[in-house]
């Protein structure tokens, strides 16, 4: 039996695909309109997202089979493309919250008609187990946790059966947004409870590979390394009802390949391809490609303050004035993106990224470095990541002949992915090097936190000004519209344009590419395919 | 002692001999492994891990323990049966082997029969009309086949017939999306889709294999064409042909029964390095079609330093090549009759 001919069977005995189980000869085709075929370049390693171990596309399984507390709306972007909207918390599971007046309690509701896929109502006890879970285990999560201000399960309160409390320890804008990123979902705490073991009392084991959620999909089926398959939950509150009754993500890791799938229009959806794709893809008939920027990420060249030329800010000055801009957007991003170069002078808006002042002239990069000393420049290695080698390697070279030009030789360095967090986050020595930390929450504050803070992990190249340390932690939890607020942000982005250890290249783009037939797509922080909101037209 | 029983204590004796070879692979893959560059405890706690689950997770990988003394449990847990845990994919090491070894041998069995099946006669015709136009059209065919690239190969493949003809179905994988692989007896799709007599599914298994099976074939048709065409080159050249001749048998006999029979043996032992280049080759192969095999596993884990899973592979590998190499002495004996005479 074939698809048609089930499909055939099916309509004759007027009996809907959507109420058959699994079936022998599943009834899956990328042109039903039920089904729709995501294909991803990468591997799903475990269903649960607070697994050591568990990858960034993993984390999708958290997206669309969980639900958190809280989730955030959709607002339309300047192209008519959809995205999430950072500043519009909306509910998810919670149905209304209250926070109280000096910011630190803050009360939610359960929707009671929440129930996980067995049926049982959600509890307050489950939103405690799991939000506790979150942050014990260690690893990623917690550390995520901990950026809302959630860092222990005393925080957390069950008030009674449909009302959660969780006080923090000061107010923070950061901590409503935090409960909407992937990380603190909802578990079923009683299917979890059961399959805890002494050795293992938060159920890793069992969630690694048998999900317990509320969410808008369950899992009908997980061959790991090949295939995922999401089946609809028809009783889910958490939002509209997903368009798609089963979306099947398949693993194809050769990039040519997913692009001939999906120009053939064998699948619905290819997720993620590359800046070049997405150009030739966009004037192809019967796909069409969405290209959002990546919000708080900036691709960025970054000089280390600890090797001896770079110390003095001239010098890096001087780096950024001799970087062939434009060039590097045409011939490593394929104009994918947004420029981050040839802004104005003084800094206007408390917005982040925005253009840096810096432009191609070599005029003044050169007088910058006979000021600093180095007329004759200096030899400094140039390294990547080999993990990004798609856009890192063309803005490498192209870097490589604009440093050329004011006597600053450089080789180019590739390091494997594996060993770049080690290399280069952990260790930071690297003296100049290609990097792309974006921050999942979208304040600037933030942004500045992970990047320009001595130690803190995406602060790759050691930068340490006292000034930004007040700045960022004066403002870091302050609510956006303090009256210090825009004034502090302002400051940071002006000493981070002036001392420049991070020099913005471009704000990339997150690319998907579609059959003409899919609708719905929404941008989101997590750069994770959320099937819930794809429809047929 | 009756032959058969002899026979077995030759097959017995060959598998003792393979246990030192093992276990020195073990060792030189354990070094191996620890020596690369990176630590898989910092990977695998995450890019925004902290100190301390780094460490929790280096604890758990029990790699905070000195190397003799990890070696020895790896070795303990190798005894029961336990590989490990492949943390790349989050499987069981022995899990991912048992699902994508058949995946991977599938597709490499499936090519060598293919290109054996081409290349011997190919081989023959050649070698029964040296520096013809046949001659030159095999050498041209096998020449072309063996220096294009795999991954070209198969792309190039998957264009005409896939992307611009239609003919064959989405590269994704072993089996179509709409269908549901049938009950793993051997892990061969097809061969379980004929047990279940699911023939539609084989058909789709089939059709899924054709394009990546004769990717490899051509790949694999050099040495197997070139060996048989300089093997039965110095048969039909030997003083036990021309006696044959000589004696008035028909060519055909000549042919098929002394000089190919006798050709055979280089052309085996031939199959045997081809295989082992092949599953190499496989790894482009499937990236190129996404097919969940033991190579493309490989290189993933070996890419993040995923011991556990470095280590099963070569090692179900070294099993793998101690059995083939078995099996090709058993097949010499069947084939020469001269083995099985001396003793």
């Amino acid at each position: 039996m074939n698809r048609r001919d089930f499909l055939k069977g099916a309509t004759s005995l007027s009996v809907g695909a959507s109420v058959l189980p699994l079936f022998k000869i599943l009834p899956a085709s990328a042109a039903s309109q039920e089904t729709a075929v995501v294909v991803i370049g990468g591997t799903i390693n475990s269903l649960d997202i607070h697994r050591s171990g568990t990858n960034r596309d993993s984390y999708q399984v958290a997206i669309n089979c969980y639900d958190r507390l809280v989730s955030f709306g959709t607002k339309q972007m300047p192209d008519g493309s959809l995205s999430y909207d950072y500043s519009n918390v909306q509910p998810e599971l919670a149905e209304s919250w209250e926070i109280s007046d000096d910011g630190t309690v803050m009360t939610f509701k359960i929707d009671k008609n929440a129930t996980f896929w067995d049926g049982r109502p959600v509890t307050a006890q489950d939103v405690k187990w799991s939000l506790d879970r979150a942050v014990s285990l260690g690893g990623f999560p917690t550390v995520q946790m901990k950026a809302g201000r959630l860092e222990s399960p005393d925080q957390f309160e069950v008030v009674d059966d449909s009302t959660f409390r969780i006080t923090l320890p000061f107010p923070s804008k950061l901590a409503l947004p935090d409960l909407a990123t992937p990380i603190p979902i909802i578990i079923n705490s009683e299917v979890a409870r059961a399959n805890a073991t002494d050795d293992d009392p938060w159920a890793t084991e069992y969630l690694h590979r048998n999900p317990a959620g509320s969410g808008a999909y369950k899992i009908a089926r997980w061959d790991a390394g090949q295939q995922l398959v999401y089946e609809r939950n028809e009783n889910w509150v958490g939002g509209e009802i997903p368009g798609y009754q089963r979306v099947i993500v398949r693993e194809v890791p050769a990039q040519s390949t997913r692009r001939a799938l999906i120009e053939r229009g064998s699948v619905s959806v290819s997720h993620n391809i590359p800046n070049k794709d997405a150009k030739e893809l966009a004037s192809k008939p019967g796909v069409k490609v969405v290209s959002t920027p990546i919000e708080n990420c900036i691709y960025s060249l970054c000089t280390n303050v600890e090797f001896e030329p770079f110390k003095d800010k001239r010098v890096r000055q001087a780096v950024a004035w001799s970087i062939p801009y434009q060039r590097i957007f045409e011939q490593a991003a394929y104009e994918q993106g947004v420029p981050m170069w040839g802004g104005t002078d003084t800094v206007e808006q408390a917005v982040w990224p925005q253009k840096s002042p810096y432009n191609l002239n070599i005029e003044k990069a050169r007088a910058l470095m006979a000021e600093a000393g180095y007329e004759d420049g200096f030899e400094v290695p140039l390294s990547i990541n080999l993990s990004n080698a798609d856009w890192a390697e063309p803005a490498a070279l192209l870097i490589q002949q604009g440093l050329a030009d004011i006597g600053i030789k450089t080789t180019i360095e590739k390091i494997p992915g594996a060993n770049w967090r080690t290399v280069a986050l952990v260790e930071k020595k690297l003296p100049l090097h290609l990097e792309n930390f974006g921050g999942w929450l979208n304040t600037p504050d933030y942004y500045f936190f992970w990047a320009y803070i001595k130690g803190n992990l995406f602060n790759s190249y050691n930068y340490d000004n006292p000034e930004m340390a007040r700045l960022v932690d004066e403002t870091l939890d302050m609510a956006m519209d303090h009256p210090d607020y825009t004034p502090n942000v302002k400051r940071m982005i002006e000493l981070a344009f002036d001392e420049i250890p991070r020099i913005p290249l471009w704000q990339p783009t997150l690319n998907v590419a579609f059959k003409e037939s899919v609708e719905g797509y929404e941008y989101w922080f997590h750069r994770q395919m959320d099937i819930r909101a794809l429809k047929p037209a | 002692m009756p032959p058969m029983l002899d026979k077995l204590r030759k097959v017995g004796l060959r598998l003792l001999q393979a246990v030192p070879t093992v276990f020195g692979i073990l060792v030189v893959c354990f070094v191996l492994t620890r020596a690369l560059p990176g630590d898989p405890a910092a990977y695998f706690a995450g890019d925004m891990a902290d100190e301390e689950s780094i460490e929790a997770v280096r604890e758990n990988l029990g790699l905070d323990k000195s190397l003799p003394l990890q070696f020895v449990t790896y070795v303990k847990d190798l005894f029961q049966g336990d590989l490990g845990t492949a943390l790349s994919t989050g499987q069981p090491v022995m899990t991912e082997l048992a699902s994508r070894l058949p995946a991977s041998l599938e597709l490499t069995l499936g090519a060598l029969v293919l290109s054996f099946m081409i290349a011997v006669p190919l081989g023959v015709l050649a070698a029964t009309r040296p520096n013809t136009w046949v001659d030159h059209v095999c050498r041209f065919l096998v020449t072309a086949g063996v220096s294009l690239p795999t991954f070209f190969t198969g792309l190039a493949l998957m264009y005409v017939f896939y992307y611009l003809l239609g003919w064959a179905p989405p590269p994704m994988g072993r089996l179509d999306m709409m269908f549901l692989p049938p009950e793993p007896v051997t892990g061969f799709l097809t061969i379980d889709a004929i047990i279940a007599g699911e023939w539609e599914i084989l058909g789709a298994a089939l059709a899924q294999l054709a394009l990546p099976i004769i990717t490899l074939a051509l790949f694999t048709l050099a040495p197997i064409a070139r060996m048989t065409r300089a093997a039965m080159l110095q048969t039909l050249g030997s003083d036990f042909v021309r006696t044959a001749r000589a004696a008035g048998l028909s060519g055909r006999r000549v042919l098929i029964t002394y000089a190919f029979r006798n050709a055979l043996l280089p052309v085996v032992t031939t199959l045997g390095m081809v295989f082992s280049f092949v599953l190499g080759a496989n790894v482009l192969v499937e990236k190129v079609f996404a097919w969940p095999g033991i190579g493309s596993f490989a290189v993933e884990a070996l890419v993040v330093s995923d011991y556990a899973a470095v280590q099963g592979f070569v090692l179900s590998m070294a099993l793998l090549f101690v059995a083939l190499n078995l099996l090709i002495d058993v097949l010499y004996t069947l084939i020469d009759p001269r083995v099985g005479e001396e003793s």
